[in-house]
């Protein structure tokens, strides 16, 4: 049976209207409702559902981050991971933190734990960077299977089916591997209020990334973050020779 | 970025929908009820010439295929046969419409955004639609007291976002709120999900502007939260359906946003248990809690079949949704999960969720707020609004559907609970004025008895107007038709509806 290892990030909730700070040094988080970032969420349900089939043993769910990432910790524990251990970066440290950060992190856990596979959603919807699954697999020298929308395991494999243009695209791999979870892989449950009570009793570790040697100094400087363009307001015309007389003005017909 | 699509999680298969709807045209209104025309003046090219000259080119609405959307009611179950919708942009405009449709005895049907289920909004037969859409302008927002001024025709989300910048809220939210207006709200004495904690709209509009039925435009725009200054003349107008006046403009009292906001979703054996819970979180979370709703599982089974949305817990007879509203996380979710655990010791609640993340409580609120738009999809749904006493709150529905056997192929209620207010909905294949009448005469009668209300939020409209006299005393009655001549002697607003 393996042993899963999941990477949950905390992000702003989608359901938030996501405001710039005035100096456009980033985006404002203070006082900002944060959750499980949704593809992280498909991961942690994955890899429930392999627990469940017996495929799975033990689920240990990662978070690197500031304090509060303890919280999607606690609802991966809910869901039903067995085990948590969160990576305290923060400050300016985690404003500049990126995926090939994250993946040393997690590709020195996997070795840590022994695990047997690791689940990451397919990006974080804050960042946009969908990397985080590809090098943690190079860093680990093992075989990825990104944007997987079917997970089967079969003997000593696993086959994947993965969402790609036009169509699907079924791979088999050995295992150890990495996968990363797309939208179409599986429904998250809710963390149940049963579930979340007893997911208070599950062990969570705080550890920093110097215990694992890994080195989080930025490597990027960030310049500065806008809004998208407003879209200026339509108008409304009274009929369809206005509207033909109109293009026509612009040079659109 | 992903985008708010990401709630609209599409299955891993396609699923089978059953369609039931028989008929999609909607019936004449005027034969629904078989009432007779009034004796109003039929408009003619004269009376559109007047407001061609009085409005701007496109505030008229005259073209067949444009007028659908204001003669068809929100449930597609009213069609009016109106042949011009005005849309005036300012008051004074309003009041030269009223004026001349008053001196010229032309029908109007006053409109907001349509949303009303019991055929307020529908003219009956040719009434003139005035439409509030154009007056849609916030005008004062006091990011003190909290008070928003604003023109009736803002649509309830837009104020929800507008306010949501400065950190506060409406005092009102319901299903509808896309579509719905201002103006409608207050006309019809909206009700929804936040009535719980914050009262209705006769507590939260300060104050209003209305036209009356000659022109007259009428200035109670209060601000202030105290005004014992004569008779309440807005109260008038809040709830009247569009028979005594057109709102223009209201003064609401808004309230800060909360900074903890927490959704619960339980399930439980039965409805005296889920009663029980109910009971216990008054005393358990008492000043938190902002929104008790409650649905069967016959819902979840139709939201199931028509939406592919369902319980976040698995199956349950009866869910009770429970939202709390305060300024501290820490505290609000101690308090839920110590509520919660004294409801499993006691078996009040079998199983449930509870959320923070905004995500996750619009995909809990979209189970509760979105059955109503997916009512056309299960045949012909009679719907009613009922208040009753809590202990034979949920009575009427097994009741209904032993009566209606095998007459109806879904009997199934939700509704808010905390306001002892029921919804309860009747699915048939088709409909016909001998079931309507086999329905009503029973529900109405049992709901008199009981002791409740036949319109706990919805009006009375042009739906229910029989029924009013059943419910209502004689002299009540009276008093009601001397305002009505009062306000509107010559009767051209809103006829055939409420008295
Ligand atoms: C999905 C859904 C959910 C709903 N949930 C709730 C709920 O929880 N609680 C609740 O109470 N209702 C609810 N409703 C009913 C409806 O949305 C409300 O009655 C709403 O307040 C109507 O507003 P409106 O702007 O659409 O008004 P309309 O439907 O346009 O009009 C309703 C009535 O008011 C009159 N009217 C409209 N505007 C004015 C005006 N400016 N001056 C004078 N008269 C006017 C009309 O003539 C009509 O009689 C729901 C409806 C739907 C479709």
């Amino acid at each position: 049976m393996a042993r899963v290892l999941v990477g949950v990030k905390r992000v702003i909730d989608y359901a938030v209207k996501i405001r710039v700070k005035p100096d456009k040094s980033g985006v404002v988080t203070d006082g900002v409702k944060h959750s499980m970032n949704p593809f992280d969420e498909i991961a942690v349900e994955e890899a429930v559902r392999l627990k469940e089939q017996k495929i799975a043993n033990e689920i240990i769910a990662v978070s690197c981050g500031p304090q509060q990432s303890q919280d999607v910790l606690r609802t991966a524990l809910a869901m039903g991971a067995d085990k948590a251990i969160h990576v305290e970066v923060a400050g300016a440290e985690y404003e500049t933190l990126q995926p090939i950060h994250v993946s040393k992190i997690l590709a020195k856990i996997a070795q840590n734990e022994k695990v047997d596979l690791v689940i990451v959603g397919k990006q974080a919807i804050d960042d946009d960077c969908n990397q985080t699954a590809q090098m943690t697999a190079g860093f680990l020298d093992w075989p990825q299977a990104t944007y997987a929308s079917k997970i089967e395991k079969k003997d000593d494999h696993i086959v994947v089916k993965r969402e790609i243009d036009g169509g699907l695209e079924t791979i088999k791999c050995k295992i150890p591997a990495v996968i990363s979870a797309d939208l179409r892989l599986n429904e998250p449950r809710y963390a149940t209020l049963p579930n979340i009570m007893k997911a208070k009793k599950k062990p969570l570790t705080k550890i920093t990334p110097k215990d694992l040697g890994v080195d989080v100094s930025p490597r990027i400087q960030i310049v500065k973050v806008e809004e998208p363009p407003v879209r200026q307001a339509g108008s409304i015309i009274p009929d369809v020779d206005t509207l033909v007389t109109k293009l026509k003005e612009k040079g659109h017909a | 970025m992903l985008v708010k699509t990401f709630s609209v999680f599409s299955k891993n298969f396609i699923k089978y929908v059953p369609v039931r709807r028989l008929s999609s045209v909607p019936t004449f209104a005027k034969d629904y009820l078989q009432v007779k025309r009034g004796p109003y003046k039929t408009l003619d090219e004269q009376d559109v010439r007047f407001f061609r000259t009085l409005l701007e080119e496109n505030s008229l609405i005259e073209d067949r295929c444009d007028l659908e959307k204001y003669n068809v009611d929100f449930l597609k179950h009213l069609r009016g046969c109106s042949p011009l919708v005005l849309r005036p942009r300012t008051v004074e405009q309003m009041s030269k419409i009223l004026s001349y449709c008053n001196n010229n005895l032309l029908a109007v049907c006053p409109q907001g955004g349509n949303t009303g289920v019991c055929g307020g909004a529908t003219p009956v037969f040719d009434e003139i639609i005035v439409s509030t859409e154009w007056l849609n302008s916030v005008i004062h927002l006091d990011e003190t007291s909290g008070v928003l001024v604003c023109e009736a025709g803002c649509v309830l989300e837009n104020l929800h976002n507008y306010l949501n910048d400065y950190d506060l809220m409406m005092p009102i939210d319901l299903g509808a709120k896309g579509s719905c207006q201002i103006g409608g709200n207050t006309s019809t004495n909206a009700g929804g999900i936040r009535l719980y904690r914050y009262g209705n709209l006769h507590g939260n509009i300060l104050g209003l502007e209305a036209v009356k039925a000659d022109g007259e435009i009428i200035d109670c725009m209060n601000t202030l939260k105290k005004d014992n200054t004569g008779f309440h003349l807005k109260h008038i107008f809040i709830g009247s359906e569009g028979c005594l006046g057109i709102v223009t403009k209201v003064a609401i009292q808004c309230h800060p946003k909360p900074k903890s906001i927490q959704l619960a979703f339980l399930g439980a054996q039965n409805f005296t248990k889920a009663l029980k819970a109910f009971k216990t979180a008054k005393q358990e979370l008492g000043e938190i809690i902002s929104a008790v709703e409650v649905m069967d599982h016959e819902t979840i089974k139709f939201m199931w079949e028509h939406t592919d949305t369902t319980s976040p817990i698995g199956d349950y007879p009866i869910y009770l949704i429970i939202e709390t509203s305060g300024s501290n996380e820490e505290h609000d979710q101690d308090k839920l999960n110590k509520y919660f655990q004294k409801c499993m010791d006691k078996h009040f609640v079998l199983n449930g969720v509870v959320t923070s993340s905004p995500s996750k409580s619009e995909q809990i609120w979209g189970l509760r707020e979105r059955v109503a738009e997916n009512f056309y999809k299960d045949g012909y749904v009679f719907a009613y609004d009922i208040s009753l006493p809590l202990e034979n709150y949920y009575d009427i529905v097994t009741e209904m559907k032993e009566y209606l056997g095998e007459k109806s192929h879904r009997v199934f209620g939700f509704g808010h609970l905390g306001d002892g207010n029921l919804h309860i909905q009747i699915s048939v294949q088709k409909f016909s004025t001998d079931i309507m009448n086999y329905i009503e005469q029973h529900l109405y009668k049992r709901v008199n008895e009981l002791n409740g209300s036949i319109s706990a939020e919805h009006g009375i409209g042009f739906l229910k107007k029989q029924y009013l006299p059943l419910v209502k005393s004689e002299a009540n009655m009276n008093l009601m038709r001397s305002l009505k001549r009062v306000m509107d002697p010559n009767g051209i607003l809103n006829p055939y509806k409420v008295v």
